[in-house]
């Protein structure tokens, strides 16, 4: 099953609710950290010798791109599901729409880094045969945001450019608060801890 | 889990496990060098693993890994035994194709508690999972899950 990045009717329907988080979702990033992954960290590589940690940070960015694109396709699956209420719908479309955002500040920090960004891949594989209810589709997304929370946590460690690491840091903040959301949606504990791992 | 906010160096405490340490090293020499450190590496501090409490764990992972399919990172199914960089159809880094790593549970202990360090140049750029109880815990779930017929078909 191919997942192309296109809205479903449904979603198309919400239009006007879309083009009010699209504009909204321009302060998902804080505005620091917009501009430093915008700007590809111009003059935070100044030692030849760090030529290493801008590969390793591209990387790191790179594998992020990645499950940023696999995040916009699975959102999409639960778009087109049919099993969405419209409300949750337009949240769904609504956190798509941030991990598209994520996606293209990372892909063009990666060019600027020198690397080469990965691209969506033609086809994911989801377990589409176990979404059968909206909180099915829920449930699934909740697990993809809290990951990706883990994920981002287990990244910013890792960079040689802390502007880069202050950049994750705030899309991990978005995708924390997207977990939570969902988890509320699910009618569980928004917030079932005082620490994220 | 409250994290431990104090007492972890912030680079490997081996030195070996440096990427200048690699740079001097071919492909095959990297490889040899990931066996000889995965093997060198003392045993964790941690009781027998506990797989219920390593499903928790194992949700870290689930931005990029899936058990029965493969996602931005491989899936897990089959992974106790299988050499890495060998899940048919996925696109692994070179440096873990070149790891000459044999998944095990002394295997995964090691690398989980650093990747980048173990196998640097590998995609998976995730910190680790430090805690030695935490890093047991979800050895025992992929051990117990990736070869059930329940959970891998």
């Amino acid at each position: 099953m191919t997942h192309q990045n296109t809205l479903t009717d449904p979603a198309r329907a919400s239009f006007s609710r879309r083009l009010f988080v699209s504009r909204a979702g321009k302060a998902t990033l804080s505005a620091g950290a917009v501009m430093v992954l915008a700007t590809g960290c111009t003059g935070a590589y100044t030692n030849p010798a760090e030529a290493g940690d801008e590969a390793k940070d591209a990387q790191i960015l790179n594998t992020a791109l990645g499950a940023e694109l696999e995040a916009v396709a699975a959102y999409q699956v639960g778009a087109e599901s049919g099993l969405l209420e419209k409300a949750v719908l337009d949240l769904a479309v609504q956190f798509q729409g941030h991990h598209k955002e994520h996606a293209d500040l990372l892909a063009s920090t990666v060019n600027k880094l020198g690397g080469t960004p990965v691209a969506a891949k033609a086809k994911y594989d989801f377990p589409v045969d176990q979404l059968k209810t909206q909180a099915d589709v829920l449930r699934f997304a909740a697990g993809l945001e809290k990951g990706a929370v883990s994920a981002y946590l287990g990244a910013v460690p890792l960079f040689g450019n802390r502007d880069l690491a202050k950049a994750a840091a705030s899309i991990l903040g978005d995708e924390a608060m997207h977990w939570a959301v969902l988890r509320s949606a699910l009618g569980e504990n928004p917030v079932p801890g005082a620490f994220v791992s | 889990m409250t994290p431990n906010l104090c007492g972890r160096p912030r680079t490997s405490p081996n030195p070996a496990g440096s990427p200048f340490f690699f740079r001097y090293l071919g492909s095959r020499g990297a490889a040899l060098a990931v066996v000889a450190l995965l093997g060198l590496a003392g045993p964790s501090a941690a009781a027998p693993g506990d797989p219920a409490a390593g499903a928790a764990v194992y949700d870290r992972c689930l931005a990029c890994h899936a058990l029965a399919y493969n996602r931005t990172g491989p899936k897990h199914c089959g992974l106790i035994g299988r050499r890495a960089g060998s899940v048919p159809g996925f696109a692994y880094s070179p440096a873990m194709t070149a790891s000459g790593i044999v998944w095990s549970p002394e295997t995964l202990d090691r690398f989980l508690a650093d990747p980048l360090g173990i196998v640097p140049g590998t995609s998976m750029t995730y910190d680790g999972v430090k805690d030695p109880q935490a890093r047991a815990d979800l050895i025992a779930f992929l051990v117990q899950t990736s070869a059930s017929g329940e959970t891998c078909p």
